[in-house]
Parts: structure tokens; sequence; C-alpha cells
């Protein structure tokens, strides 16, 4: 039998094909992974394991093996984020809110991973409602990240929302995970903890089953270790859906085919927008290191011009707290989750949503509320919605001048210290987004790869912006840079 | 554009969130410095730019009026902090 902790330094790949040689089991490869998981509690990646669900799962693996017949995901261990309904299991956003909440149905992304023959390994921690850049803002603490800054002791975080998600990839706690990305929630913690994560399109993953943030912007996607990971993930999470009506009607593409394919004669854009004041050096640095090897490639490399750049962020922070307000009126101490009396209707929704929302949560709320309330709708969402027209204006201008895919870094630095921006308004919190959140606005797919290590020994991350439904292309892309960066891991503390 | 303490009340009963005395200077600080980075769009001459409404070109899909889902009140039910006979209970809401 192969060690354990072999096993769950297996890609995705490695474990389709040491399960088709039969060099393991997939109740082995679990029980290391459950085994991993209490190793790793200090990491506070997992909100809830679900151990026994797990085994039964792979036992039913086994029995599919036994068979001859290996699904696309039979046997992988899968975290989840906890804003994924899973029939039966503690699904809560991350928020007092939903205290006890157990939906009695599945996700139609994470029934897809099941009926593909995925093992879940229990449910991941992460910003509350998805509202956050540092998985601070969860009602079960913080999520630390595995990095850490050479010879420093002090804790990182692991980036946000998606937190739990790209902590426990990067820990070999899960062999890949659900995250969703509604401004930058996996491309942001993916940067941060040298994992690979996809935004795709908007409409190529259903929303079903999904807990809503802002409606209009929120996509699901994986986090894995390798780009060919990330894309076998993909395959299985993405479909059709008549349960979502913006599901689009377009067959799911050949991720894992796109790997390794030629990138030859491929245009990439590179906006001078986000070469943003203050960008560090080492960002700069990477982002040419990026530009280097896909030109060696065979990429062609064009200046392009995204004139709206700037504009996204605040844009955004009024369309997405407006969703948000709207989509968060459902839980009312009523129908499901927490309940605080009051003395009248009115009360007992005040007192409930008072003590089952934190702050970060409240604070959109309430702009959200404002910018919608009477008399400002146009000033502000209307305005927005139309600056939103233009952001997407600026892609499709480029890619109908024959860009293919853009390359900008993924995010503004490396992991920050867990309370570092305690004291820093919510603006500059919101600043970690700047380059991820354009994507989300006009709707297009991005991913975040791993591309070097900066000051401390850190991970810092590349994002490549593809066309509508352009994902193949982005895994052609990243797997170059995969293959000429190499592959990061944090050194085990815990 | 900036917001009072009376609006900041205001609005949180519109959310329907109960907050303190405390809590309203709080986020009226924070909201004001939202609303002061927002402001960068006026910049922007939007008048003949038509608001978003859709990311993607695809027309709404529209399925049969058919049911199609439900009768299983008891699941329905099933989370609700307090529930008889299968209905949700509330305080009551008329005299």
């Amino acid at each position: 039998m192969t060690r354990a902790s072999d096993l769950t330094s297996l890609t995705i790949a490695e474990i389709r094909d040491g399960l088709a040689a039969r060099a393991f089991s997939a109740t082995e490869l679990t029980k290391a992974y459950l085994a991993a998981m209490e190793a790793a509690r200090a990491l506070n990646a997992y909100i809830v394991e679900t151990p026994e669900k797990a085994l039964a799962m792979a036992a039913a693996s086994d029995e599919s093996i036994a068979r001859g017949e290996q699904r696309p995901l039979e046997g992988v261990p899968i975290g989840v984020k906890d804003l994924f309904a899973t029939e039966g299991v503690h699904t809560q956003a991350a928020s007092h809110v939903l205290d006890g909440f157990k939906p009695p149905y599945e996700s139609t992304v994470t029934a897809n991973l099941w009926q593909d023959g995925a093992v879940m390994l229990g449910k991941l921690n992460m910003d509350e409602f998805a509202m956050g850049s540092s998985n601070e803002t969860s009602y079960y603490g913080p999520v630390v990240n595995p990095w850490k800054r050479e010879g420093s002791n002090l804790e990182l975080v692991p980036g946000g929302s998606s937190g739990g998600s790209a902590a426990a990839v990067a820990a070999h706690i899960c062999a890949g995970a659900t995250a969703t990305d509604t401004g930058g929630s996996i491309r942001q913690p993916a940067a941060f903890t040298g994992t690979v994560g996809i935004k795709p399109t908007y409409g190529r993953c259903s929303r079903w089953g999904t807990v809503a943030f802002a409606s209009s912007l929120d996509q699901a996607g994986p986090i894995a270790r390798t780009v060919r990971d990330a894309a076998i993930l993909l395959k299985s999470m993405a479909s059709v859906d008549e349960k979502d009506t913006t599901s689009v009607d377009l067959p799911v593409g050949d991720y894992e085919g796109a790997v390794g394919r030629s990138v030859k004669g491929l245009r990439i854009g590179i906006p001078k927008e986000y070469r943003i004041d203050g960008m560090p050096a080492e960002i700069e640095a990477l982002w040419q290191q990026g530009i280097d090897w896909l030109k060696d490639a065979g990429a062609e490399i064009v200046d392009i011009t995204l004139p709206h750049t700037k504009y996204a962020l605040p844009a955004y922070y009024i369309v997405a707290p407006a969703e948000a307000s709207s989509n968060l009126a459902r839980y009312d101490g009523v129908r499901y989750g927490l309940r605080v009396p009051g003395d009248d209707i009115v009360s007992l929704y005040e007192n409930t949503r008072a003590a089952g929302f934190g702050a970060e949560v409240k604070r959109r709320i309430l702009i959200g509320t404002y910018v919608l309330s009477a008399g400002y709708y146009d000033a502000y969402y209307v305005r927005a919605q139309k600056v939103r027209t233009l952001i997407k204006r600026d892609f499709d201008l480029a890619f109908e001048a024959g860009v293919d895919a853009i390359l900008t870094p993924a995010t503004p630095s490396a992991a920050f210290g867990l309370k570092e921006m305690a004291l820093a308004s919510p603006v500059e919190m919101y600043l970690n987004d700047v380059f991820t959140v354009t994507v989300n606005m006009a709707g297009l797919p991005g991913i975040a790869v791993p591309a070097g290590l900066g000051a401390g020994g850190l991970p810092l991350g590349l994002q490549l912006i593809g066309r509508p439904f352009g994902e193949e292309t982005l895994f052609s892309l990243s797997e170059v840079i995969e293959q000429a960066a190499g592959r990061f891991e944090p050194a085990r503390w815990w | 554009m900036s917001v009072d303490i009376a609006t900041v009340k205001r609005v949180a009963h519109l959310a329907r969130i109960a907050i303190t005395e405390e809590e309203a200077a709080s986020f009226q600080n924070e909201l004001n410095t939202i609303l002061g980075f927002v402001e960068q769009l006026g910049e922007l001459d939007v008048s003949e730019v038509e608001p978003m409404t859709s990311v993607v070109e695809q027309t709404m899909k529209m399925r049969a009026d058919v049911v199609t889902d439900g009768f299983y009140s008891a699941k329905v039910v099933a989370n609700a902090p307090a529930s008889d006979d299968e209905f949700f209970v509330v305080p009551k809401v008329v005299e």
C-alpha cells in the first residue's frame, strides 16, 4: 500500500490513473484525506467534516471500479464551499443567520460531481455569504493560509471569499474544491495559496442550489492544484441546467483536451490600465515574466486598452450590494435558520437579522438598500449598470480586434497577515479585487495560475481573461505558464 | 452625496436590521467612505448608454406553464424555527 502522505500528494489526474491501475483503493485514498484533515484543523479550512458520507461514497466508488466502471471523478475526494446546498448536510454560507440549516436538496454543481463519482469530504469555510477578500468575515472564524513568509510565524490570510477552498487544496486536505466567484472570490484566494482557480463564463455552471450573493455576477468554478485538475473538475461542474434560466445552452467544452494544446499564433492582449499606481515591483516583474513565457511559446503579444477599467470596482460596489440586499431579504427568521423573537413580526425580522448577519454583510445590505431606495435608484444603480455596459464594451472591442485572451496580474499583492487590514477602511479591502472584478462585470471567464514566488517566498498568480466561453483557450495558455513556472507547495507546519 | 445618521437609521429599518446608536455612527462613516469611492462614476457621460440587463447574449428561457415540482410541505417547513401542522408560525400580524 502507498503511504498516506503520498496519496494526498496525488493530482486528480494521478488519482484517476492510480485507481484505474488498482494501485490503491478509493477507500484508502479517502482515509488518507480524512486523517490529513484531522491533522490540519489548525487551518480552520473545514466548517464540517463528513467522514461517514465520504467513506460510504468511497466504498461505492470501489464497487464501481470493481465492476469496471470508472466515472470521470471516480473516488476523487472533494471539499465543498459552504455556499453550495448539500442534501442533509450543513449549508450556511458561513453565516449565523442560517443556523442549523440542512437543505432537503442538492445544488446542481455538487450533484454533477457526485454523478461523476466524486467523494465529499466536508464543507469548506468562506467569507460570510461570500462577502470578503480575506476569509475573516466567516461566522466560523478565519481560515489560516498554509503558506507563511520565510522566517516568520505570522499567520496569513488565504484570501476570500473561497479561502477555505484554496487553503484546503494547497494543504492537501482535499484533491480539489468547489468555489464561487462574484468579484474575484476564486482567483484571489487561488493566487494567495499557489493554486489554480477558474471562474468560468457567466452561465456556464448552474447557480441552482448555490446560496445567492449577487445573481448577475455569481459563478461557480473549481480550485485545484494543477491546470489539468482544474480542467477535469470544471468539465464535471459545468452543465446546461433547466433549473437556472441563466444557464447557457451550449455544450460543455473539452477542457482537458485543451491542456497542452499549442498556443502558437494566439494573440494575447496586455491592457495598459492594469499597470496601476503603486503596483509592487515584484508584481510588475511577474507580469513581464508571464508575457515572456507566452511569447516564447509562440503567442503574439499586443498592447490593448480597456479604458473603463478604473470604474469597474466602484460600479461593482453598487451593483453587487444592490443585488445582495435583495437576495438576502429572504433571511427573515421565519422559514429557516436563526430566529430571534420580537414584540411583533417587524421586530422579529429586525432582531433576527441584527443577530444573524456579521458587520460586512450588514454594511453591504445597507449600501444596497440605500442605492435602490426611492430617489437614488437612477443616480446610483442605473448609472452603475450603464458603466457596466461600457466595461463590457471595452472587452468586446479588444476581442473584435482579434485578441484571444488577456494577461494581467491576479492580485495587487501577495497574501497579507490575519487582522493586518482590521483598521483599514472597507474600500482598501475592496482594492484586492481590482484586477478580477472587471471580469465578473463583463461575464467573462478568468483563470488564476501560480507564476512564481515573491518576497518572503509567498506565491503570486497571473490572470488570463478569455472570450465568452473561451475556457479552452485559457486552459491551453495557463498550462504554458504552469510548465514554465513550475508548481508551488507550502512547507508543512500544521 | 453623503448620508446622515437619520438616513442610516431609515435605511437600516428598510433593510429590517436593528442597529444601535453606536452602530449607526460607525455605519455612517463606512457608508460615506463607500459612497465617496463610487462617486467617481459621475465623471463618465452615460447619457447615450443603455444599462446592462444581461451579460450573456441569450434570450430568457421559458418553460411550459405546468406544475413540475412540489407536494412536500413537510420538507418545506422542515428547517423552520417554528412550524405547526406544516405551516410557518409567526407573531400575530392581524388584530
